[in-house]
C-alpha cells in the first residue's frame, strides 16, 4: 500500500494548487470528474436545445440566430448538416463524457475509498493521471464543435463506412478525426480508473468488509469496472482500425464499389458490418456502465431515505452480475436490420429478453423496499424514487425494441429515441443527481438546498415525461431518427404540433436545470453548513468520516465493519439506523 | 443471538474476503497488472476476429508458405518463447533475492526481445521490398497486407514497449531500488505479449 496515506496525523498541508488541482486524493479527483463532466452537460444539453428548436419550427428564419452563428444559420435557418452534427455531437458528449464520466468517474472516485473503508485508491499517480487524460479528451471532443469545416455527423455510432471516408461529408474530416482521438483518449482514461476501481475494491475493503457487506454502490461500481475493462479495448481496437482506413488508405470497413458525393472511392474488400459488430460489442454493455452505477446509488439512497433495508440486498447483488454477463451477448439486437439472419436475430431477441428477468428482480426488490417505508420525501431521495420510475418507464419499451419482428418497424424511429433516453440517459440523470444532493453534505461540508432541490426534481421529473413520453407516439407515427425537417414529408406533418408541444416542454426543462446548477454552486460556498458526520442518518462507512473528510478519509484507525450496510428500522432498537461500525454485542445491550 | 453474531464477525475477520487483507495474497500492482492484461488481451481479440472476418468474407487467401520465410518465422518465435522462459528464470532469481542473476537473466531476455524486434523488422522490410503497402499487396487480398502490417506492427509495438520496462526494470535492479513485485509484473507482462505472439502466429502463419 502506498506510504504516503497512512492517516491524518502524517497528513502534511499542500499548497493550494497541490490540494485542489494537481492533486492525488480521491475526493478531489472525484470532484474534478464531476464537474468536468457538468461542464459537458451544459454543452451537451445546449446542442440538444438547439435540435429541439430546428425540429419544432423546421424552416423559421431567425435573423438573430444567422447573426450568432453564420456559418451553421445560413440566412437564419440551420444547415442539414449542422443539425446531424449536433445529434452527433450531443450523444457523444453525453454518453461518454457526461454519464460514463459522471458516475464511474465522479461518484466511483469519491465514494469508493470512501465506503470500503481505504484512505485511498490503490494507485493515486495513475488516478489523478486518468482524471488529467479524461480532461484532454473533453478538450479534443469540444474542439470538434469548432473545426471549419464541420463537426463530425456520423452519429455517436460512426458507422462506417461514412466515417471511414472523409470525404464523405463536411465534418467526417477533422471532425471525425478528433472524434476518434477523443474516444481513444477517454479510453486510456478509462483503463487507468478501471484497474484502480477493481483493485481497490477487491483488495483494500476494511477489516469486517466482507463483499457481502458492501453497499450496492460497490457493487455496481465493481461489475462496472469489469464491464468497461472488456468492452472499451474493443472499441479502441475499432477505432484504431477506422484510423487506419481513413489515414492509411486500408478498407477494414469499406466495401468496394461506393460512389461518394458522385466520386468513387478507391477501396474494396472491407466490410461495414464489421464496425457495427465491434462497435455495439461495445456499445450494449456500455450503456449497462451507465446504468449499473445508478441502480447502486439508487438503492442505497432509495433505502437511506426508506429507513427500510433495502429488499433482498442478494438478489440484487447476483441481478446485476446476471445483467453483467447477459449484456456481453445481446450486441445483435442493434443490428436486426442489417441484413441479420432472421434465425441470429430470433436468438438476440432471446438474449435480449433474458435481461428483462433480472431487471424485474431489481425493480421488484425496489418497490419492495418502498413498499410500507415511511418515505422522508427529500430531493435525494425523490431522485432516487423518480430514477425507478424513469427506468421502468424506458425498460418497457426496451422489450418491444429487443423483439426483432417488432423492431424491423420501430427501429431508427423516435420510439427507439424515446426508449434509450429514458432508459439509459435520464435513468441515470436521475440517479446522479440523487447522489450529488445525497453526498453533496459530504464533498463539501454544506447542504444544497432541499427546497430548490424539490422544485428542481418536480420540475425535471414532469419535463422528462412531457419530452420523452410523446416521443413514443410520433415513433410509431413513422418519425424518423436524426431526421433534420419532419414536415418534408407529409404523412409527418399532423404530427408536427406533437413535436412543438416536445421543444415546448425541453426548454422548460433545460431552464429547470438552471436551478440546479445555481443551487450547486451557490452551495459550494454559501449552502447550509453541515455539522455533524452523518446529517442523513445513514449507516455506510463515508458518513462515519469527518465533513468534509481530510486527507486519508478516515482518522488515525480505519473503521472496522460489524454489520452490513441496511440496518435501518432494526426492531427492538433506540435509533432508526446502526451504522456498519457498531459492533453487535453493544446494540444488543442497548 | 448475540453469540452468533459474534461468531459470524470472527468468521469474517477470519476469512480471506474478509477485509483488511488482499483475498488473493498478493500485492495490489500485481493484481492491477493481471487486470490490465485481461483488458489488453481484449483489444487484441478485437483485431484477431477482425482478421478472421476479413478472410471469411474475402474470396481467396494468399497461401503463406508462399509470401513468408517460415524458417525465420520460426526462429523469431523461438526466440521469444525461450525469452519467456529466461524471464522466469529472471523472476525465479528475483524471489530467491539475488540481484545479480536476475540482472543476468533479464538482460538475455532484453537480448531475446531486440532479436525478435530485429526478425520483425526484417520480414516487414522484405514484405516492403516485395511491393506490400497497407492498401495493396502483389498476392492480390489487399486486407491479407493490411491486417498483417496492423495486427503484427501492434504486436511489435507491444514487445518494444515490454522490452523498455524490461531495460529500466533491470537498470533499477542495477541500481539497487530492487523489488521482487516489480520484476514480476513486468515477467506477467512479458509473458502476456508472448502468448498474444502464439495466437498471432498461429492466425497468420499456420492457419
Amino acid at each position: 500500500m502506498s506510504e504516503s496515506h497512512t492517516g491524518e496525523h502524517v497528513h502534511h498541508e499542500l499548497g493550494f494548487w497541490r490540494k485542489y488541482v494537481f492533486s492525488t486524493d480521491h475526493k478531489i479527483i472525484g470532484i474534478q470528474y464531476l464537474i468536468t463532466a457538468m461542464s459537458m452537460a451544459v454543452v451537451g444539453g445546449t446542442l440538444s436545445m438547439l435540435m429541439r428548436y430546428q425540429l419544432a419550427w423546421p424552416s423559421m428564419i431567425s435573423p438573430t440566430l444567422g447573426k450568432l452563428m453564420p456559418d451553421a444559420f445560413a440566412g437564419g435557418v440551420m444547415k442539414p448538416e449542422f443539425y446531424v452534427s449536433l445529434v452527433t455531437m450531443h450523444g457523444t458528449i453525453m454518453v461518454f463524457f457526461l454519464f460514463t464520466a459522471v458516475l464511474t468517474g465522479g461518484f466511483g472516485n469519491f465514494l469508493i475509498p470512501l465506503q470500503i473503508g481505504a484512505r485511498d485508491m490503490a494507485f493515486p499517480f495513475l488516478n489523478a493521471l486518468s482524471y488529467w487524460v479524461f480532461l484532454l479528451s473533453c478538450i479534443v471532443i469540444f474542439s470538434a464543435l469548432f473545426v471549419t469545416t464541420g463537426a463530425p455527423l456520423g452519429g455517436w455510432t460512426s458507422y462506417a463506412p461514412l466515417s471511414a471516408i472523409p470525404a464523405a461529408g463536411p465534418g467526417q474530416g477533422t471532425g471525425v478525426t478528433l472524434w476518434i482521438t477523443a474516444i481513444a483518449l477517454f479510453t486510456a482514461s478509462g483503463l487507468m480508473g478501471g484497474l484502480n476501481y477493481i483493485t481497490t475494491i477487491l483488495t483494500m475493503r476494511t477489516r469486517g468488509m466482507s463483499m457481502m457487506r458492501l453497499p450496492l454502490t460497490q457493487w455496481s461500481l465493481l461489475i462496472t469496472a469489469i464491464l468497461a475493462l472488456l468492452a472499451f479495448p474493443v472499441l479502441l481496437a475499432a477505432g484504431i482500425l477506422l484510423m487506419f482506413d481513413r489515414m492509411g488508405g486500408t478498407s477494414f470497413f469499406v466495401p468496394a464499389g461506393i460512389i461518394m458525393n458522385q466520386m468513387p472511392i478507391e477501396h474494396s474488400g472491407g466490410h461495414p458490418l464489421l464496425w457495427q459488430h465491434l462497435f455495439w460489442f461495445f456499445g450494449h454493455p456500455e450503456v449497462y456502465i451507465v446504468v449499473l452505477p445508478a441502480m447502486g446509488m439508487a438503492s442505497d439512497i432509495l433505502s437511506t431515505f426508506c429507513r427500510k433495508p433495502i429488499f433482498s440486498y442478494r438478489m440484487m447483488v447476483y441481478s446485476m452480475i446476471a445483467i453483467a454477463v447477459l449484456s456481453f451477448v445481446v450486441w445483435g439486437h442493434h443490428m436486426f436490420v442489417s441484413g441479420m439472419n432472421p434465425f441470429l436475430g430470433s436468438v438476440f431477441t432471446l438474449t435480449t429478453l433474458l435481461i428483462a428477468v433480472p431487471s424485474a428482480i431489481k425493480t421488484f426488490n425496489w418497490l419492495g423496499t418502498v413498499w410500507g417505508a415511511r418515505i422522508r420525501f427529500t430531493a435525494a431521495g425523490l431522485f432516487a424514487i423518480g430514477f425507478v420510475s424513469m427506468f421502468v418507464s424506458g425498460g418497457l419499451s426496451g422489450i418491444f425494441l429487443g423483439t426483432s419482428a417488432a423492431d424491423i418497424q420501430l427501429q431508427d424511429t423516435y420510439f427507439v429515441v424515446a426508449h434509450f433516453h429514458l432508459v439509459m440517459a435520464i435513468a441515470p440523470l436521475f440517479a446522479a443527481f440523487g447522489g450529488l444532493y445525497f453526498w453533496f453534505p459530504k464533498m463539501f461540508g454544506r447542504f444544497m438546498n432541499e427546497t430548490l432541490g424539490r422544485i428542481h426534481f418536480w420540475l425535471t421529473f414532469i419535463g422528462v415525461y412531457c419530452v420523452f413520453f410523446p416521443m413514443h407516439i410520433i415513433g410509431i407515427g413513422g418519425q424518423m431518427r436524426r431526421i433534420y425537417d419532419p414536415t418534408q414529408y407529409m404523412f409527418l406533418v399532423p404530427q408536427q404540433p406533437v413535436n412543438v408541444f416536445i421543444s415546448i416542454a425541453a426548454f422548460i426543462l433545460g431552464a429547470g436545470q438552471l436551478i440546479f446548477l445555481f443551487n450547486f454552486l451557490f452551495s459550494i460556498f454559501a449552502g447550509k453548513r453541515v455539522l455533524e458526520r452523518n446529517p442523513w442518518h445513514a449507516t455506510t462507512l463515508e458518513w462515519t468520516a469527518p465533513t468534509p473528510p481530510g486527507h486519508g478519509n478516515f482518522g488515525e484507525e480505519l473503521p472496522v465493519v460489524y454489520r452490513w450496510p441496511f440496518d435501518y428500522s432494526v426492531p427492538g432498537e433506540k435509533e432508526d439506523f446502526i451504522p456498519q461500525t457498531v459492533p453487535a454485542t453493544v446494540v444488543a445491550k442497548q | 443471538m448475540e453469540s452468533s453474531l459474534a461468531a459470524e464477525q470472527q468468521r469474517i475477520l477470519a476469512s480471506d474476503w474478509g477485509g483488511g487483507k488482499s483475498p488473493f495474497g498478493t500485492s495490489w500492482s500485481k493484481f492491477m497488472m493481471w487486470i490490465f492484461i485481461i483488458s489488453d488481451a481484449l483489444t487484441f481479440a478485437g483485431f484477431l476476429i477482425t482478421y478472421g472476418f476479413m478472410r471469411s468474407i474475402s474470396p481467396e487467401w494468399p497461401k503463406q508458405t508462399e509470401v513468408f520465410n517460415m524458417v525465420l518465422i520460426t526462429f523469431m518465435t523461438f526466440m521469444l518463447i525461450s525469452s519467456s522462459a529466461t524471464m522466469a528464470m529472471a523472476v525465479g532469481a528475483a524471489r530467491a533475492r539475488n540481484p545479480k542473476l536476475a540482472v543476468r537473466f533479464l538482460a538475455l531476455t532484453i537480448v531475446g526481445g531486440f532479436i525478435f524486434l530485429g526478425c520483425q523488422a526484417f520480414e516487414w522490410t522484405h514484405l516492403i521490398e516485395e511491393g506490400a503497402r497497407l492498401t495493396t499487396n502483389p498476392w492480390g487480398v489487399p486486407q491479407f497486407a493490411a491486417s498483417f502490417f496492423v495486427i503484427t506492427g501492434f504486436h511489435g509495438f507491444h514487445v518494444f514497449s515490454g522490452v523498455t520496462i524490461l531495460v529500466v526494470v533491470a537498470i533499477r535492479a542495477l541500481m539497487g531500488k530492487y523489488s521482487g513485485d516489480q520484476v514480476e509484473n513486468a515477467g506477467l507482462y512479458w509473458h502476456f505479449v508472448d502468448v498474444v505472439w502464439v495466437f498471432v502466429f498461429a492466425f497468420f502463419y499456420l492457419l
